[in-house]
């Protein structure tokens, strides 16, 4: 069961990532983005980590892909003006390399011992245990994080002006 | 049986995958969104090792992860909204203001 | 094998309710204004000459709206245009799977029969997930119409969606906080049952904050300016005919509904009775079906007997004369049935499995019965209020409803803080 679930999460995740690349329009790309998203959301639901699959779809899903396709649809490209890239011998050597890397990085992988998960207990990954971990062991973090999103919010705002 | 295997395979795909998108494509939007594939595929890899290791630490870096990429992103689009106001194109080979 | 089939029943059974909520919300709008507006509302559309107050009109609308030509205009990006109905009815349906209707029931082997389909852990964040999807709905709608009213149209909307996510996410942290937990059960446990500690007295900025960023979110005047008929033509949905217009104007009510059912849970108590816990409810519950019934049988004689004497033959010279009729006789006939028989066999004497299931049923009632109040204001406010300007809207959001609740935010951190203080 757990299998036909993994397989399924992550040939969607996959496929849509694969036809964001390749898409032309940046609105389909951002909705293959979305959709991808879901995909992996369901296997952060897999590992026990119910939390971080909830704000996954909140976060990304809801709020940076809405800002994505906000900015797409007020820039208003054309059609006829997106169809340039196409595939030459560059490319294709970029994707060898990346296939390269790809091949390393399993056969690292690879040397891990083979054991299935072990079990954790039912709290692993509630919205308790998270809080306890990061106001316990990552409560500076959290409180740079809360700066660095005031400074991401002036900054939005400002680039966003209108020099009049 | 799922291991930690199929986790770590999938997110090194994932990884490469938007690595290659990002190189080769030329539109800045597109290139914007493998920049968040990428850094998805580290968080599918820190949450998957955290459920590896039975700890919760990969799981909290993960949500900081997903706050950071927030912010980026939305530092990102104004500076290409700025970029698209003065040159009015997102085709990266068409900002060559600084070229030799 | 029972587990999935339980699932299932708990995931369809509130979608036909709600579903089946549906065309009474729209005969609620129609015939409400017509009542605040001083006129007498849809009274036409009969079967067989049964008009029921207006209610065959839904129907009607229904038949129209499926037997409409089907238009897709020739510029649309035909994949996003035939998406966007369909997510916005569907995030709208899904909202409801984490909604609590009842107390959970205790089984025999030790678990908990829960009267929601998901109680999920993080169960309000994923309320707010899904109406932050359902901006996507409109956002396409809007751009794939090639259409330039449909596309400010979309992008008005959507903005404003946006805006007031925020203070309804604030809003919705302070209710998290005074509760203790994210699941919503638990956030209905903590309000008890007297009414004084529900969380629309102890928290009552919050209360008034997720109100009205819930009418900016179900795009319901006064901030339906993207959908205004007199400003916009119609906004995001101009190009759309028949049964996609018709999954637009469901996902709209159904939005209502479930944004109502939100509000009840979060701050009006949920499934909680005024005044009576769980535990003496279900210790009582035979007592108070036989009541209940007897109340009930004589409410349907008497309304039944008040319909019957206003039959007037000739008033309107068709079948409407006989409507008062249509509906007072059964009145009277299931009136008399339960008065009879609740007297006959006098007291009930129930088992504690029955005394539950009857407590829940009570419960879901209740719960229902609250909705559709919150339902009715939602219908209220739109036919008095005037609407809202767009530049007034985004104020309103960002200036006074964001400050408003950071504030709400941090006055009950500093009041819970004092009373564990206290308590020390």
């Amino acid at each position: 069961m757990e299998e036909f679930f993994f397989y399924l999460f992550a040939s969607v995740t996959v496929g849509l990532v694969l036809l964001m690349i390749v898409q032309d329009s940046p609105v389909a790309s951002a909705m293959c983005l979305v959709g991808a998203f879901f995909g992996l959301s369901g296997l952060y639901v897999l590992l026990s980590a119910p939390f971080v699959a909830v704000m996954q779809i909140l976060v990304y899903a809801g709020a940076i892909m809405v800002l994505f396709v906000f900015v797409i649809m007020l820039l208003n490209l054309k059609e006829h003006e997106l169809v340039y890239d196409r595939m030459n011998l560059k490319r294709v050597v970029v994707l060898f390399i990346g296939l390269g890397l790809f091949a390393f990085l399993t056969k690292l992988f690879l040397r891990i011992p083979k054991v299935e998960f072990a079990a954790v207990e039912a709290s692993f990954g509630t919205v308790k245990e998270v809080g306890r971990t990061m106001f316990v062991n990552y409560l500076i973090p959290f409180e740079l994080i809360g700066i660095l999103l005031l400074v991401g919010l002036v900054g939005a705002v400002l680039l966003g002006r209108r020099e009049e | 049986m799922i291991t930690i295997h199929h986790y770590l395979i999938l997110s090194a795909l994932l990884f490469c995958l938007g690595l290659v998108g990002l190189v080769v494509r030329k539109n800045l939007l597109i290139m914007f969104m493998c920049l968040e594939v990428l850094l998805n595929a580290v968080n599918l890899t820190l949450i998957a090792l955290a459920r590896y290791f039975r700890v919760m630490d990969g799981q909290v870096v993960a949500f900081f992860v997903m706050a950071v990429a927030a912010v980026e992103a939305a530092i990102g689009l104004g500076i290409l909204i700025n970029v698209f106001r003065t040159r009015q194109s997102v085709k990266t080979t068409d900002l060559t203001a600084l070229q030799g | 094998m029972p587990v999935v089939l339980v699932a299932i029943i708990k995931v369809v059974v509130p979608l036909l309710v709600i579903l089946n909520l549906l065309p009474l919300m729209i005969w609620l709008e129609r015939k409400g204004s017509a009542f605040i507006q001083d006129r007498p509302g849809p009274n036409r559309a009969q079967i067989l000459g049964v008009r029921l107050g207006g209610l065959v009109h839904s129907l009607a609308d229904v038949l129209k709206l499926l037997f409409k030509e089907d238009i897709i205009p020739n510029h649309v990006n035909k994949i996003f245009y035939l998406a966007a109905p369909v997510i916005t009815l569907f995030v709208a349906c899904v909202t409801f799977i984490v909604i609590p209707f009842a107390d959970a029931l205790p089984l025999k082997n030790g678990g908990f029969f829960t009267f929601q389909a998901a109680d999920l852990n993080a169960g309000i964040l994923y309320t707010l997930a899904m109406t932050s999807l359902g901006v996507y709905g409109i956002m396409l709608a809007g751009w794939s119409s090639n259409n330039k009213f449909a596309l400010l149209g979309g992008l008005r909307s959507s903005a404003q969606m946006i805006s007031y996510e925020l203070s309804m996410g604030i809003a919705v942290l302070t209710v998290v906080m005074v509760s203790g937990s994210l699941s919503l059960n638990d956030i209905v446990l903590a309000q008890g049952a007297n009414p004084l500690t529900w969380n629309c007295l102890r928290l009552l900025p919050a209360c008034l904050v997720f109100i009205v960023a819930a009418f900016a979110e179900t795009n319901r005047s006064p901030f339906d300016l993207p959908e205004g008929e007199s400003e916009l033509v119609a906004g995001y949905h101009v190009e759309y005919s028949s049964m996609k217009f018709a999954m637009f104007f469901m996902a709209e009510y159904i939005n209502m509904i479930v944004a109502s059912a939100l509000i009840v849970t979060l701050f009006f108590g949920g499934w909680q009775i005024p005044f009576v816990d769980t535990a003496t409810l279900r210790d009582n519950a035979d007592k108070l079906v036989y009541y209940s019934a007897l109340g009930f049988g004589s409410f349907s004689l008497l309304v039944g007997l008040i319909l019957v004497t206003k039959f007037k033959k000739g008033y309107y010279g068709d079948s409407r004369d006989y409507e008062v009729l249509v509906l007072g006789v059964p009145a009277i006939l299931v009136g008399l049935l339960l008065l009879v028989g609740t007297l006959i066999n006098g007291h009930f004497y129930f088992g504690t499995e029955a005394k539950q299931i009857w407590a829940a049923l009570f419960q879901i009632g209740l719960f229902l019965a609250k909705t559709l109040f919150m339902c009715w204001v939602f219908i209220w406010v739109r036919w008095t209020l005037p609407r809202f300007r767009y530049d007034q809207l985004m104020t309103l959001g960002w200036k006074y409803m964001l400050p408003t609740s950071l504030v709400t935010v941090f006055a009950a951190a500093l009041v819970m803080l004092l009373m564990s203080q206290q308590d020390q």
